[in-house]
């Protein structure tokens, strides 16, 4: 057999700036095994951490290069988009990546000991590649370009999501309902999601979604893109807990360990939500009868109702971790209501809000974890008087609890002011005043957490000391960040402008 | 020990080997006829199973102990983007085949491919031993006090 001649290199080697979108994946995908690999426990942590940390440098080198609104695509394997797979950063996906890398930074060190009193020992290694693998799905969900890809993200995120839900059993059993139920209704979200990827394959056939964005266009919608919309914003509701399709979340994250409960509420929820971003402006055309419709008139009053009702049922519940699971659920309310104004300030909201409320539960989930560690649980009461024996948790989570309400000064104030202006600017002033209503009700159980924590005696038994400091420093990260973006609003409101600007382009803001 | 169902005993003793070669078989001749990393892993995998259900579970963990089944899906993983990494550092893009040898690039495919794939199996094969032993090895159903 002759031998082959030599091809010509005409590649020219690229270079690590280059290879900066797929290293944001890479790196904690490639660490998960390695921690299983070695299976040291001390090696563990460190490895975590360090393939945390290098995300969070990637996606701020990342989103210093789109801030100004350019976009980056890199092709793995050298297959050119559409066909080959394509991870295309934008100032919007690029902001989500800072978001999910500094939150997973920040908790990471508050984990070591929050995980080591509510996971058993011989599980941490595995706890921990699961946590990356968590990690890197939610990561690829944002950076992908390529609709199929986004579906297999999806999955890896939710698996390891299940264990690491599951992970809390040691603490509480009821930890593995949780973690079933949400098995069980994670599995419909993401069947519902690729169903309706299969309806955009059948009607475009392509999967990259500025290909199908550029096809939709240019074709017009019929009843398969319809249907394909359908059953995305369904599938991707079920994920992002969109009331009423939430019950999975409020148990999720109560027995959760402390610590992947405030990586989840602060990350999870908003990943989902930046998809339908995605396929709302970017891939499908909300100008389009059928989707505005389907945006004004079933989603809108569903947000409003998740504001309400969510609310009021966190109100009355005696858990502190429960309670903000539930406002969690009404909080993603005004995100959706920022989405179906369908205005460029509307997404400026949700994206804003995305933020600001990922920063408000990391830092509560975290004071609530914190106050388990001493208490034993975080039922109410449980936890009462802790305010006089643990000064500086309690205070953090006032703080962050202020930031929950609004209270101007603090970055929550920021995101409803946006979300407010939105809606009156849409004409909608009945929404606006909705969307102000509802947060005295956030008041009432923001003081309701308040009155346990500093208005009545300690209960008997809990243990009189304040959290460890390599869980107060992240707490209160968490908590002052919650006050510094109440003031300074260049950085998450600039990028999130820039971010909606890119979104709101539709295919032109996709096409080359 | 068990001493009864001489067959099956003598009959799993001389198959286990030969599915174990026929795993091979599909995965390294998988750029050629059907097959591949997947496939191959299982029936690796039903090797050890089959074993495990004549023998007991005990005796399928002297031969694979669960440790090294954990390594393995790792291990495989590892493989897969340990591959990815290298064409990077080839200075190509993530799993750009043409990277293993920029001079012969479709022999770099080949390889590419093999390499991959042989990662692959060898998480596949981890994974279903794995799947296999938490399922054989489950205590006894939790009792009323636990909950």
């Amino acid at each position: 057999m002759a031998v082959e001649p030599a091809i010509e290199v005409t590649q020219i080697a690229l270079t690590l700036k280059e290879q900066l979108p797929i290293l944001q994946i890479v790196v904690p995908f490639v660490a998960a095994p390695l921690i299983v690999f070695f299976g040291s426990r001390s090696l563990t942590w460190p490895i975590t951490f360090a393939a945390s940390a290098i995300s969070l440098w990637i996606s701020v080198a990342l989103l210093l290069q789109v801030a100004d609104g350019g976009f980056i695509s890199y092709q793995i394997g050298g297959w050119a988009p559409p066909l080959g797979i394509e991870y295309r950063v934008d100032a919007a996906n690029a902001y989500l990546l800072v978001l999910i890398s500094a939150i997973s930074t920040v908790i990471l060190p508050y984990a070591r000991k929050s995980v080591a009193s509510e996971v058993a020992r011989r599980h941490h290694t595995l706890f921990y590649a699961c946590y990356l693998l968590c990690f890197t799905g939610l990561m690829g969900v944002v950076i992908t370009g390529d609709a199929f890809n986004i579906f297999v993200f999806v999955e890896i995120s939710s698996l390891s999501t299940y264990a690491l839900i599951a992970a809390g059993a040691g603490r509480d059993k009821r930890a593995l309902t949780a973690a079933y139920d949400y098995l069980i209704m994670g599995t419909i979200g993401a069947t519902f999601f690729v169903i309706g990827i299969g309806f955009l394959y059948m009607a475009t056939g392509t999967l990259n979604l500025a290909d199908i964005a550029e096809r939709i266009a240019e074709h017009g919608g019929n009843r398969t893109i319809h249907a394909a919309f359908a059953f995305i914003i369904v599938g991707m509701g079920l994920k992002a807990a969109i009331y009423p399709m939430h019950l999975w979340l409020p148990a999720a994250y109560t027995y959760a360990p402390s610590a992947v409960s405030a990586f989840l509420a602060a990350t999870a929820t908003k990943a989902a939500i930046y998809v339908i971003l995605r396929f709302v402006f970017s891939v499908f055309q909300p100008d389009f009868a059928f989707q505005s419709l389907a945006l004004e008139f079933i989603l809108m009053p569903l947000a409003v109702l998740a504001m309400f009702a969510a609310s009021f049922i966190a109100v009355f519940q005696s858990d502190l971790k429960r309670m903000l699971a539930y406002s969690s659920v009404a909080q993603i309310g005004y995100m959706v209501l920022g989405i179906t104004l369908l205005t460029q300030t509307g997404v400026t909201a949700t994206i804003v809000h995305l933020f600001n409320h990922g920063i408000t539960k990391a830092a509560l989930f975290m004071g609530a974890g914190a106050l388990a560690l001493r208490a034993g649980s975080s039922f109410y009461d449980r936890i009462q008087g802790m305010g006089r024996t643990m000064p500086l948790t309690s205070a953090a989570i006032v703080i962050a609890g202020l930031s929950l309400i609004g209270v101007p000064g603090t970055a929550g104030f920021i995101s409803k002011f946006v979300l407010v202006e939105a809606a009156l600017d849409k004409g909608w002033w009945l929404v606006a005043l909705l969307v102000v209503f509802s947060s005295l009700l956030a008041v009432v159980y923001v003081w309701r957490v308040f009155e346990t924590l500093y208005l009545n005696a300690p209960a008997a038994g809990t243990i009189r000391q304040e959290a460890p400091l390599s869980m107060l420093i992240p707490l209160w990260i968490m908590a002052l960040a919650t006050i510094y973006f109440g003031f300074d609003t260049q950085l998450t409101l600039g990028a999130a402008r820039t971010a909606a600007e890119g979104l709101l382009a539709g295919t032109t803001g996709m096409l080359k | 020990m068990m001493q009864h169902h001489l067959i099956l005993r003598v009959v799993v003793k001389i198959l286990a080997p030969a599915i174990i070669l026929f795993g091979l078989y599909v995965q390294f001749h998988g750029d050629y006829s059907p097959g591949g990393g997947f496939q191959a892993g299982v029936i690796i995998a039903a090797a050890f199973i089959i074993y495990g259900i004549v023998f007991g579970l005990k005796q399928a963990q002297q031969v694979l102990p669960g440790w090294v089944v954990h390594k393995l899906i790792a291990l495989g993983v590892l493989i897969y983007a340990g591959t990815g990494i290298y064409s990077m550092m080839a200075g190509y893009t993530f799993l750009d085949y043409d990277g293993l040898s920029p001079a012969y690039p479709t022999g770099g495919q080949h390889n590419g491919i093999l390499l991959v794939e042989f990662g692959v199996g060898v998480t596949v094969t981890g994974a279903m031993v794995t799947i296999y032993y938490a399922f054989a090895g489950r205590p006894p159903r939790i009792s009323d006090e636990e909950w």
